[in-house]
């Protein structure tokens, strides 16, 4: 597929990466020379150093003949004129990143009135993934499917644990809830169990399940902690706004710290159900002042990376039960080194939402991606599949009778607004949503897990 | 350094050329020059061996960066070029091993510089081979490979940035495989077109087809004695010229045409330079030598081949033009150096450098009159980055230095302080023939073994723009780790 991002910024440059190792023909373009020579260096790309805007840049992009046009420059107006010129040049379909409030609430229109195929607000989409971890926060991580309605959580086997020197297949038995587990994180290596794995203390587990399944299992681990209640936000950003927004509907106790005194006004208009606090979210005596050491969660969204690790870590040492630290450069793997566990990026948040995109644009015919998650690094990816096809092989057949590759798994099955954790006697039909946990990469069509 | 990686790659060009030369084994056996024929069989057995066992070893993992990139072009061409001079050793054509590899070196490196005495009484399959190399070098056997070997990993972009020439290393599509083969599209459809029209203008197919390949290549060696001169043909002569000119574009150019983009074909500025350059020194050598000659259109044919044949860094002749005046023995050794555009298959400092140099020496004149100007140099219609002004000042000052010690080192060999010039100028800008005892009528072969051997690491030096081959030889590139 033909495809022009605009923007060589952190999503630009992730989308680079992620587009063209799956093969696509990318062509960047950014007002930057040395955006441009940085990208073209590291991938097989094409750079364009110019206005995303201008017609001339456009069309030297290729965008007439182009598939897709996807525009995340640092402005919200330059990426909707962009799509809007693209369109007008002959572009299929085209993505704009809107991160802004005021436009955030007019998506609607957007993408009815203005044809733009899809907008990404990675502001409120990693909201909304700190709000699902504040909700249930003995996950390191929550991923949800199917309209919020299918969650995927991470969790670490703690020492001394039940779980541990425990095989999968003897979970059933010993414990009484039941969950899947999807893949598992056992130091740099990746597994996608099978009924004889055998788990050890300090795993990490990505597990799915209804949520109340979810409940009493952790509780029967004795991992389980309650939902927060108290949630102090560092940074009053439009990250924090759409987040603190969240949280004070679902009824927590907001309190957001901002340092700009105008922007806190604002806030406190935006926000009258949160408590908007003007002062320096790192200033360790302001924090305690704000009561950080008795809240139940802390929060740190502050425009500098560095800045929420320490405050985070800061938090941790005085015993606050949840901290979330969105750091945008640093990789997790690292964070993890530190003892930061829940971290949450815009960036790669956009940039899966894109990529999920591109793959279900790319596939026709008996099934398509709907979403598609990138965990642990983007080595493990969690697909759902809309499955149309209406006489595949495997429709209609029991899934212990088809042969399906190692390494995939199927996560949870949709039908008619009802979830199944399938087992061996279920089975697939036409119509169905399928979650597909695997370690593979690429997957464009359902038919290709199947051996 | 990925070590692994290099010696993959390195093995995969090598099998590449025994490939290749299964195209000058046929010659032979159509010939029948059994001799020869043993030869490139030798040679390509013992091409796919070496380059076998360099592949067969897996790379632990295939990230390559420019260091890797610069290394494996650097290597790649001295060991094609060694090999490539096996067939003309093996077959007993040329005895001396130094004399063979100056021969292949002059041919993938399109310089055409021959050390040959007697040309027509060599073995037609070697001929073959001889310009065969030109057409392989032009366009580069690394592009060769990456347009054609499948590739699995997306590194390709630093091998290309090393191989093709010119400052600025622009795409055509996405992906370098896909551009790789559009350039050898291109290529490969203007030299058939050009041996159709020589062949159809009277010149034997066999002579057709090695021309082609010397002008397709900018190289320069012919299989006649005389050069082009042997036909005695003005028709050929037009042809030879027009296309020598046509494959010193910047090939990026013919893509934009065949996508209809006619506006930025006529807003290139290094288009315009190189066609004025190319108009005013042929008037002006015209005038100059038109006392030698009968009449004007006598002198117009000599210095228009000329031009077209030394601005392209082909090196082809019809004329021996030592014994012309020294204003257009100036004038032609000033064209030695510019060289033909950036992203053609010819060599020199490139026109794109030149615009970009004068251009930089204006704005620092207005500068010095006002020195609150602010002043933009600007190509295309774009003003340019100050750092790619940067990089092209840069590699001035290295092709000045390099030139100078080669110049030095040449004159250990006792000649004339012109010839040694010329020798290392035209070497290093991959033209062919220089002045005096080395000029169009001379050859190479009076020199020292230690000039040759001189002379060969310029050629690679020059087709290679410089950074590769000093690259290959500074320690601290060789380190394991950065």
């Amino acid at each position: 597929m033909n495809i022009v991002i605009v923007g060589g910024g952190k999503v630009g440059t992730a989308l680079t990466e992620h587009l063209s190792n799956e093969g696509h023909d990318v062509v960047v373009i950014d007002k930057d020379p040395k955006v441009i020579e940085e990208s073209v260096n590291q991938f097989d790309v094409m750079g364009i150093c110019g206005n995303g805007v201008s017609h001339q840049v456009q069309t030297e992009a290729g965008v007439a003949k182009a598939h897709l046009l996807i525009a995340v420059t640092s402005s919200d107006e330059l990426n909707i004129l962009c799509c809007l010129m693209a369109k007008k040049i002959g572009v299929q379909h085209t993505i704009a990143r809107v991160r802004n409030p005021e436009y955030a609430q007019q998506m609607h229109f957007l993408r009815e009135e203005l044809g733009l195929s899809l907008v990404v607000n990675p502001e409120f989409a990693a909201a909304n993934e700190i709000a699902r971890v504040l909700r249930f926060p003995t996950a390191i991580n929550m991923e949800s499917f199917a309209g919020d309605r299918v969650d995927l959580a991470e969790i670490k086997l703690p020492k001394d644990n039940v779980l541990a020197g425990m095989c999968v297949h003897e979970i059933a038995s010993r414990l009484k809830s039941r969950v899947l587990i999807c893949a598992v994180q056992r130091g740099d290596a990746i597994y996608i169990p099978n009924g004889s794995f055998r788990l050890e203390a300090g795993d990490r587990l990505h597990i799915t399940s209804k949520r109340s399944d979810m409940i009493a299992f952790m509780k029967e681990l004795g991992i389980y902690r309650h939902r927060t209640k108290n949630v102090l936000i560092s940074g009053g950003g439009k990250m924090g706004y759409y987040l603190a927004r969240q949280l004070s509907e679902t009824g927590h106790k907001v309190k957001v710290i901002e340092k700009d005194e105008e922007r806190a006004r604002t806030l406190a208009q935006l926000l009258p159900h949160a408590t908007v606090i003007v002062g320096d979210g790192s200033d360790r005596s302001l924090l305690l002042e704000q009561g950080l050491d008795n809240q139940d969660a802390f929060v740190a969204l502050a425009t500098m990376d560095e800045e929420n690790i320490i405050t985070t870590m800061y938090a941790a040492s005085l015993g606050v039960g949840k901290t979330v630290a969105k750091v945008n450069r640093v990789s997790h793997d690292l964070l993890r080194s530190i003892g930061i566990e829940t971290a949450v990026s815009s960036k790669t948040i956009a940039a899966n939402q894109i990529v999920g995109y591109v793959r279900a644009l790319e596939n026709s015919g008996s099934s398509s991606v709907q979403t598609l998650y990138k965990l642990v690094e983007g080595r493990v990816e969690a697909l759902e599949f809309r499955i149309t096809a209406e006489d595949a092989f495997y429709i209609g057949r029991m899934l212990k009778e088809l042969r399906i590759q190692d390494d995939v798994m199927i996560g949870c099955i949709l039908r008619k607004g009802k979830i199944i954790y399938p087992c061996g006697d279920d089975s697939i039909e036409t119509g169905d949503g399928v979650v597909v946990i695997s370690s593979h990469h690429g997957f464009k069509t359902f038919e290709e897990i199947f051996c | 350094m990925n070590y692994r990686m290099v010696s993959t790659t390195v093995g995969k060009i090598l099998i590449a050329e025994a490939l290749l030369l299964l195209l000058p084994l046929s010659v032979a056996f159509y010939f029948h020059e059994s001799d020869t024929l043993w030869a490139f069989l030798a040679t390509g057995l013992l091409l796919l061996l070496v380059g076998g066992l360099l592949e067969i070893k897996k790379p632990r993992h295939r990230r390559i960066y420019a260091r890797e990139g610069f290394m494996i072009v650097a290597i790649s061409w001295m060991l094609i070029s060694c090999f490539g001079a096996l067939p003309f050793l093996l077959s007993g054509a040329i005895r001396n091993p130094i004399d063979a590899v100056f021969e292949t070196v002059s041919g993938f490196t399109t310089t055409g510089s021959s050390i040959l005495t007697n040309i027509e009484a060599m073995p037609k399959s070697l001929l073959f081979w001889r310009s065969f190399t030109h057409w392989i070098g032009g366009m580069g056997i690394l592009m060769f490979v990456l347009a054609f070997l499948p590739q699995r990993e997306n590194q390709s972009t630093y091998i290309m940035r090393a191989e093709v020439p010119g400052p600025s290393k622009g795409k055509l599509v996405s992906k370098t495989m896909v551009t790789a083969r559009i350039l050898y599209a291109i290529y490969f459809c203007m030299t058939v077109v050009e041996i159709i029209l020589l062949w159809a203008g009277g010149i034997p197919l066999f002579d057709s087809v090695t021309t082609a390949f010397g002008t397709a290549g900018t190289g320069g060696f012919s299989v006649r004695n005389a050069s082009i001169a042997a036909y005695d043909s003005v028709y050929a002569e037009i042809v030879i010229s027009l296309f020598m000119l046509a494959f010193g574009v910047n090939f990026n150019l013919y893509y934009l045409l065949l996508v209809r983009q006619f506006k930025r074909v006529f807003k290139s500025d290094e288009l315009r330079w190189y066609l004025g350059i190319v108009a005013t020194s042929t008037v002006l050598i015209t005038l100059n030598i038109l006392p030698l000659y009968d009449n004007l259109a006598e002198a117009l044919r000599y210095a228009g081949f000329q031009v077209a044949s030394i601005i392209t860094t082909t090196g082809f002749s019809t004329a021996d033009y030592t014994g012309w005046p020294v204003l257009s023995q100036m004038l032609l050794l000033t064209l030695f150096c510019i060289g033909a555009c950036a992203g053609s298959t010819g060599g020199g400092f490139k026109v794109e450098r030149l615009v970009v140099i004068c251009k930089a020496a204006l704005s620092r004149i207005r500068k010095s009159i006002n020195s609150r100007e602010v002043v933009s140099i600007k190509l295309d219609g774009n003003a340019v980055d100050m750092q790619y002004a940067y990089n092209v000042l840069a590699y001035l000052a290295a092709y000045v230095i390099l030139v100078f010690l080669g110049i030095f080192f040449i004159c250990l060999d006792n000649v004339d302080m012109p010839e040694a010039i010329s020798a290392v100028l035209t070497c290093f800008n991959n033209i062919g023939p220089a002045f005096g005892k080395l000029g169009p009528a001379g050859n190479f072969s009076s020199l020292s073994n230690f000039s040759k051997v001189v002379l060969s690491f310029l050629m690679l030096a020059g087709r290679l723009e410089i950074y590769p081959m000093i690259i290959v030889f500074y320690y601290r590139a060789w380190k394991r780790k950065n």
